[in-house]
């Protein structure tokens, strides 16, 4: 069966709205088009129960135990700003201190970066060389001014799984606050914020088959009851904590998505495991120096991150145009700058340009991963014989030895 | 990154991608760029013994955009004198491959990749020339950017 294209592997960046989850959606477009504020007719009544069905979901994929601790946001990074200047605000008069990690998305590290100028203090974690954090840096930076430690659940570059469940412990220990963005890998790796001590947690459904513009911050209400300052003020909408009209359709969506992962994540995850396993077998198979960033066993399902040296990014993507990837080459990026993450993994620049981030998902067959291990194959061996860089490595010039002239 | 058309012609099918042989004295080599920049290229010249330059050959790690520079770069050399070759400017390159403003850089990459290259060949010459004119077999010649 020949493969159509163009094919589809940048699942991190966002995922297709799953068919299931769309038929779901439909009608609140249009006949239950009601204000789930309406609390005077049935129209409104009609959109809050859906709300209502949603929170449930949500909240049970995430081993919430109220749906209440839901509370709807327009996506992750709406979420990551309420948990952190909610906080910040809101415990204020407790302390200024909040800890994080240099890997963390920038929706997080851009906002601690505000929350410095307003008088926060901020320590950035340092990482290993698979990206993970060591808990016990979490607990020794920890101090009598920390109100919140803010790490992310699996990061979205590398794939690499934080210990959420050791370091829930160390922060309930101690009584700070624990939020975790867990915009990826939710359904397809264990995590119950329940059992593993988070307070606070920013989800989003266009990154599980749900539609764009529509997420949540998980918020705990009891042992301990967290409380935010609103950063929108208005009508009052979810619990006071984020006001707004609903989304309706969109928050119908995210449940069903929900619903969906809650059902399927773990057989999914077993089935991305093996697709991904087996793309990264048949490059290994035919190329030489190719190196796995991140970690091998603290992995998302659909994540293989890998640095095809001698060969830039940026020119091996236009070289697949039929085959959607990403990669860590500053040519990608809006800053000019490789990516950060794999900076603070210890990886070089040079391997950081030669970074390619396949996201594999719920719609990948074993066929498109055939195909696009062999379409890469052959471009990176074409690429390579217009590469100075391989040409000195296989006359046995160490790389590192040349006195390059940076520009 | 939206391209040109003449970018991704030049990227899909580069010309005069390879190696002259560098210890040859008619041929000049420039490596420019770094590794841990993104880019890196080796641009080479070979000059015939009428001054102009016969042939060019690159090959370049980096993005689309540098490759394609490269390839227009050694495409534009053939036929011209070293001093003619001299002439040739980034912003040449830059428009003529209508490169948009981030990736300015490889033009400019691609010019000083020139500009080494012909470096090199006169070091040589200048090597030979003093070699030929005093005792033989004094200092070899290694101006090499290898």
């Amino acid at each position: 069966m020949a493969v159509k294209l163009p094919i589809y592997m940048d699942y991190h960046a966002t995922t297709p709205v799953d068919p299931r989850v769309l038929e779901a959606m439909l009608p609140y477009f249009t006949e239950k088009f009601g204000n789930a504020a309406s609390r005077s007719h049935v129209y409104g009544w009609t959109a809050e129960e859906a709300v209502s069905i949603a929170r449930e979901r949500i909240a049970a994929l995430i081993g919430a135990s109220n749906p209440k601790e839901i509370v709807f946001t327009s996506g992750a990074t709406e979420s990551d700003n309420l948990a952190l200047k909610g906080v910040a605000e809101f415990y204020k008069d407790k302390g200024n201190h909040i800890i994080t990690t240099v890997v963390e998305h920038k929706a997080i590290l851009d906002t601690c970066k505000r929350l410095e100028k307003e008088g926060c203090e901020v320590t950035y974690l340092k990482v290993d060389k698979e990206g993970r954090v060591d808990p016990a840096d979490v607990e020794k930076a920890i101090t009598s001014k920390t109100i919140l430690v803010s790490v992310m659940f699996a990061n979205n570059e590398v794939g690499t799984v934080q210990p959420i469940a050791e370091i829930g412990k160390i922060t309930r220990a101690k009584g700070v606050l624990f939020h975790s963005d867990a915009v990826q890998g939710i359904g397809k790796v264990p995590f119950s914020v329940d059992t593993m001590n988070v307070d606070l947690a920013s989800i989003t459904a266009h990154k599980m088959y749900g539609p764009k513009g529509i997420g949540a911050l998980y918020v705990r209400r009891s042992k301990p009851r967290v409380r935010l300052t609103a950063q929108i003020d208005g009508g009052g909408h979810e619990f006071g904590m984020r006001s707004g009209t609903l989304n309706v359709p969109g928050i119908v969506g995210f449940g069903k998505a929900a619903e969906i992962m809650r059902v399927e994540g773990e057989a999914e995850a077993k089935k991305l495991v093996a697709l991904r396993d087996r793309l990264k077998k048949r490059l290994y198979d035919k190329l030489d120096a190719v190196q796995l960033n991140g970690s091998a066993t603290h992995r998302l399902p659909g994540n293989l991150n890998v640095s095809f040296s001698f060969v830039e990014g940026e020119a091996l993507m236009m070289a697949i145009k039929d085959v959607s990837v990403s990669s860590g080459s500053a040519c990608t990026s809006a800053s000019l700058e490789p990516s950060y993450v794999l900076h603070a993994m210890g990886i070089g620049d040079d391997l950081a340009h030669s970074s390619i981030r396949f996201g594999l998902g719920r719609f990948n067959t074993e066929e498109e991963v055939d195909y696009v291990a062999d379409l890469v194959t052959s471009k990176v061996q074409k690429l390579r014989d217009m590469s100075p860089l391989y040409e000195m490595h296989k006359e046995g010039i160490d790389l590192n030895s040349v006195q390059w002239a940076a520009h | 990154m939206a391209y040109s058309d003449k970018v991704i012609e030049h990227y899909e099918n580069p010309l005069n991608v390879g190696t002259l042989d560098k210890n040859d004295d008619s041929v000049g080599t420039g490596l420019v760029g770094a590794p841990a920049c993104g880019d890196v290229m080796r641009l080479q010249i070979k000059v015939g013994d009428d001054g102009r330059i016969e042939d060019a050959k690159f090959k370049t790690f980096g993005c689309g955009s540098a490759i394609a520079s490269s390839s227009l770069a050694t495409e534009w050399l053939k036929g011209k004198t070293v001093d003619e070759a001299e002439t040739i400017k980034n912003s040449m390159i830059a428009q003529e491959l209508n490169l948009p403003p981030v990736k300015i850089h490889c033009s400019v990459l691609a010019e000083d990749a020139i500009k080494s290259a012909i470096a090199d060949f006169r070091a040589k010459q200048k090597a030979k020339d003093a070699i030929s004119t005093a005792a033989p077999k004094t200092e070899q010649s290694n101006a090499n950017a290898e």
